[in-house]
This record gives structure tokens, C-alpha cells and sequence, in this order.
């Protein structure tokens, strides 16, 4: 019950810094990407600010490796590079580069009033039902 | 606010987050990740995947309550068709790659993961690729 009011606030603060960020706005996430059109650096300013508090404040957390709530930290491996992770990364890259949208800002977005990323988010949920039944291969 | 410095700050609140998330519930802070947990049948830790979904679009409503004056442009750029083949790239690309630009890139690499390193790049490259070759085919230079 605490540890989902807490995913509920950390959802939140997420979805507001998305928000203000321009992370929900396709035309500035292709900015970013159109590197050698007319290139929008704000994603760059986006990462920069979320990797400072990341970077800062993660260590800590690690080093402890006990959080407030929970006897454990649930993290994914980090070490092996392989096939699943090239290849999924690849597929991902085309399709935030078709739209604009990420998983992030797609659901953010819902609430923003535009018809088009619902149906972006119904293909992105049924993309990742279509990966399970298919057999999740660990990566 | 110029959007860079916007763009900044709303970074500065997505790091806080994640940093919360780990700190207090000992969970990573991927979309894609929490989303395909979320999803999976049978799953034992459902409520708090659906509170922090939830939570992403309510931040994004609590935004523009916030901030009347400052309404992001979430026009879409692609076709119906286009939404509908990128969603599902998406949704299959980040499930087979474990993560996407929050749990690879926010979160993964300041846990200085090799993984994360060579996702990060992998989609940023090939997003940037995506771009350019549509701009390309479309014949407007690139």
C-alpha cells in the first residue's frame, strides 16, 4: 500500500517533469534526433538534468542497498551485452524516430488531449503483448 | 521559460523521481519495463506498476493545471498508419531490449551499466538514422 502511494507520487513527479521538459512534444523530440536538419538540442538539456540528479543521488542509494520501504533493490543486470539488447534497441530507435514518442511521454501524453497518441500507446501495449506471447528470451 | 532551460528542470524532476523510486521502493524507474510488468499475466507486484503508470499522466494533467500558460504541443507528426506501425515498434523493440530511454538511459546509465551504455547509443543512433532517411526519402535534403 506505502510502496504504491509512493509510485503513484514518483509517477507523478515523472509525468509533470516530462511535461515541462517537451519529452510529450513529437516535433521536439525529432528536433533532437534530425541531426543533420534543423537540430533542437533541448532532449540533450532533458537528459543532462535527469542524469545529474540520477548520477548524483544513485550511488548512495546503491551503496546502502536497502531502500526506505523494502528489505532489496530490484535491478537488472548490467554487464552482458547481447543479440535481444542490440537488436531490441534498433527496432525501438525506428519507431521513436517514426513518432516522436517514447514509452514515457506516450503515457504522459494520454492526458494532453491529442487522439493520436492513443492510438500510438494501443499499438505500443499490443507490441509489447505481441513480445510475450512470442516467448520473452532474457536479455 | 526557453525550452531548454524547461527542458532542464522537467529533467531535473524526472531524475528526483527516479531517484525516489529506488531509494524508497528499491525500483528502477523504466517505463517500458514497468509497463511490460504491468501487463504480464499472473504477476504478483501489479499495484504499485499500475500506481506509477497512473501517475505518468496525472503528472502531465497536474502540468497543465500548473502551468495554463505553458500547454505542450503534443500534435502528432506521423500518420494514423505510422502511429500505429511505430507503436507497435515501440512496444516490441523496448520489451526485447530490456529497457527504453527512462530505464536504459535515465536510470541504467548512472548505475553505469555496460547494458545500458550500448542501448542508449543503439536507439539514439538508430532513431537519428529513422529521421534523416524519412527526410531523405521524402526528397526535402538531409
Amino acid at each position: 500500500m506505502r510502496e504504491s502511494a509512493v509510485a503513484l507520487a514518483c509517477g507523478v513527479l515523472f509525468g509533470f517533469g516530462l511535461a515541462l521538459s517537451g519529452m510529450v512534444e513529437p516535433v521536439r523530440v525529432r528536433g533532437f534526433l534530425d541531426v543533420t536538419g534543423a537540430w533542437d538540442p533541448t532532449l540533450a538539456f532533458v537528459m543532462g538534468g535527469a542524469l545529474l540528479m540520477t548520477g548524483s543521488l544513485f550511488p548512495s542509494i546503491l551503496r546502502r542497498n536497502r531502500p526506505l520501504l523494502r528489505g532489496r533493490l530490484w535491478l537488472p543486470e548490467k554487464g552482458r551485452v547481447d543479440v535481444p539488447l542490440v537488436l531490441g534497441s534498433l527496432i525501438f530507435g525506428v519507431g521513436w524516430g517514426l513518432a516522436g514518442l517514447c514509452p514515457g511521454p506516450a503515457l504522459a501524453a494520454l492526458a494532453l488531449g491529442s487522439a493520436g497518441v492513443w492510438l500510438f500507446a494501443a499499438a505500443m501495449l499490443l507490441g509489447m503483448m505481441v513480445h510475450s506471447m512470442l516467448g520473452s528470451r532474457s536479455g | 521559460m526557453h525550452p531548454w532551460l524547461s527542458g532542464f528542470v522537467g529533467g531535473l524532476a524526472i531524475g528526483v523521481s527516479a531517484s525516489l523510486l529506488l531509494g524508497v521502493a528499491g525500483r528502477i524507474a523504466g517505463v517500458s519495463g514497468i509497463l511490460g510488468g504491468a501487463l504480464r499475466p499472473g504477476v504478483s507486484d501489479r499495484p504499485w506498476r499500475v500506481a506509477f503508470l497512473l501517475g505518468l499522466p496525472l503528472g502531465a494533467t497536474l502540468f497543465r493545471l500548473v502551468l495554463r500558460g505553458e500547454n505542450p504541443h503534443v500534435e502528432m507528426v506521423a500518420s494514423p498508419t505510422v502511429l500505429v506501425v511505430a507503436g507497435l515498434l515501440v512496444g516490441f523493440g523496448t520489451q526485447e531490449a530490456n529497457g527504453c530511454t527512462s530505464g536504459h538511459g535515465v536510470c541504467g546509465l548512472a548505475r553505469r551499466s555496460q547494458r545500458s551504455l550500448v542501448a542508449t547509443l543503439t536507439f539514439m543512433a538508430s532513431g537519428m538514422a529513422t529521421v534523416w532517411l524519412e527526410h531523405w526519402l521524402s526528397g526535402s535534403g538531409g
